[in-house]
């Protein structure tokens, strides 16, 4: 049986509990090995920093969820516009959230030359779309529809709830093993010298404390790729659900994949959002193996291959 | 005594599974109502539209009366229709008079640089696509209503209490129904 977008939901909101729970874990620990390294490998004198650690988790973890849009949209540059400004995206996104039986989403508008759109919120009461102005002025009304149906998708299947809380909880580890990177540099943990007995012991939670340091970033890359490719095919299906009209999206990526130019508001936690890779041209962008975005020209020749299957009669006046 | 607790407790938990299905159909029926009346919210903001469609291809070209009139006529008669199939027909033909309305426009250019004729483009263009969408939309919030009405346990008492199949809209063009067909 095929899964419907219902299932989608469901498993988005499954996966978005397990992170923020993984989240929390990952934080708690994290808090608890790097306080028995400064500690002198303390068990107990462990526990109190660790509940307090814990505490923080949850409020990093409340942030995220509650804040987390605000915060991606303000990294990126975006701004909101009105109606007035820009009817005819208006009017796009409008039909689209009737198509999928959504509330009007904000828009935001992102100054900037490259071609590039994301989505975001919490969930579809909640969500935001943001496209750059330099896609926003090259594509015709079609291929507009398209892009804005594929970032309604994610909207639409709650991948913009998952996706906001990996960004933001990936930044925040960054932020942190960053911060204890610079620590460990500058004499952090210095009272080892001091101590004789378990010498072992501590060389050991040393050991986990700087993998933690390394690993914490690349275990939030992992993530970011197992969670973006298959939504990125599921987006672009789901998107042609609502306009019918593949080739409006296939084209719009074909103009995608032609642009050169890196978006420079987009970083390593950000990337995953947005419809095309931000930062790699377009041998990169079609071939990568290691990417949070599956290659363009597949893409692109999976809604070909729909093409066939269905066409919407082209509306009056267009 | 235990049977008696154990037959009570039986009976506790189906009148509790059958509240919960209950209630998860009447939610469905209202979103297959909201969908169907989203339709109409759409075709009247068509209606409004259209006659300042008029005036404005009106004064850029007058020559093209019968043209105009037609669209006229095939508003009001869409305004007029009653009933499912009679207001389809209307419908059609109501868009079939602005298709040609545009292809007239196509041959004067002032009237095609003209900030309001654009506007009043888009906007029709808008309409149309949302007219489509809302009937879209109205079909799958349907089908999933009728899914769940008619599966195992529900299909028991749907009946019922009343929660009868919602009909589809039908839409002429065969290829413009159907759903692509998506490989997850």
């Amino acid at each position: 049986m095929p899964r419907t977008f219902r299932d989608l939901i469901a498993e988005n909101r499954r996966k978005s509990a397990l992170l923020v729970v993984g989240f929390l874990a990952f934080f708690t620990i994290t808090v608890y090995v790097f306080t028995l390294y400064a500690t002198g490998a303390d068990p107990r004198a462990g526990l109190v920093p660790t509940l307090v650690g814990l505490g923080i988790g949850v409020l990093l973890a409340f942030f995220s969820y509650q804040a987390g849009a605000g915060a991606i949209l303000a990294m990126s540059g975006a701004k909101p516009i009105k109606k007035e400004d820009d009817p005819q995206l208006y009017n796009v996104v409008e039909e689209l959230s009737i198509a999928a039986g959504l509330p009007l989403p904000r828009i935001y508008l992102i100054d900037d030359t490259a071609m590039n759109a994301f989505a975001t919120g919490r969930g579809p009461r909640n969500a935001v779309v943001a496209i750059t102005k330099g896609l926003r002025e090259r594509l015709t009304r079609d291929e507009l529809q398209g892009v804005l149906a594929h970032e309604m998708s994610h909207v639409r299947n709650y991948d913009i709830r998952f996706a906001m809380l990996l960004a933001v909880m990936v930044g925040l580890l960054a932020l942190l093993a960053d911060g204890f990177r610079r620590w460990m540099w500058w004499g952090g943990g210095r009272r080892r010298s001091s101590r004789d007995s378990g010498g072992a012991l501590m060389a050991i939670i040393a050991i986990f404390a700087i993998l933690f340091s390394i690993v914490a970033p690349i275990l939030g890359k992992l993530i970011q790729l197992a969670a973006s490719r298959e939504r990125e095919y599921l987006a672009d299906a789901s998107a042609i659900e609502l306009t019918r009209n593949p080739e409006g999206l296939a084209s719009a990526l074909e103009k995608l994949g032609k642009d050169q130019e890196v978006l420079e508001v987009a970083n390593r936690a950000t990337q995953h959002l947005y419809i095309v890779n931000p930062f790699k041209p377009f041998e990169t962008r079609s071939k990568g193996l290691l990417s949070t975005h599956p290659p363009l020209e597949e893409r692109i020749n999976r809604l070909r291959a729909l093409e066939g299957a269905s066409r919407r009669s082209t509306p009056v006046g267009s | 005594m235990l049977g008696i607790l154990i037959f009570l407790g039986l009976v506790v938990v189906l009148v509790m599974a059958a509240i919960g299905i209950y209630n998860s159909l009447v939610g469905l029926r209202q979103q297959v109502k909201s969908a169907w009346s989203q339709i109409d919210v759409q075709l009247k903001r068509r209606y409004d539209l259209i006659p300042n469609l008029v005036e404005t291809v009106k004064g850029y070209a007058a020559h093209e009366k019968q043209t105009l009139e037609r669209v006229i006529q095939a508003r009001n008669a869409a305004v007029a229709a009653q009933g499912v199939a009679a207001q389809a027909q209307a419908e059609n033909v109501l868009t079939g008079a602005l298709r040609q309305l545009f292809a007239v426009a196509e041959a004067y250019p002032n009237l095609k640089a003209n900030e309001n004729f654009l506007q009043l483009q888009e906007e029709l263009a808008s309409t149309e696509n949302r007219i489509s969408f809302a009937r879209q939309n109205y079909n799958d919030t349907a089908a999933n209503y009728n899914t769940r009405a008619q599966s195992f346990p529900a299909v028991l008492f749907a009946r019922m209490f009343g929660f009868m199949p919602a009909e589809f809209f039908e839409i002429q063009n065969v290829t413009e129904r159907e759903a692509p067909k998506v490989a997850f």
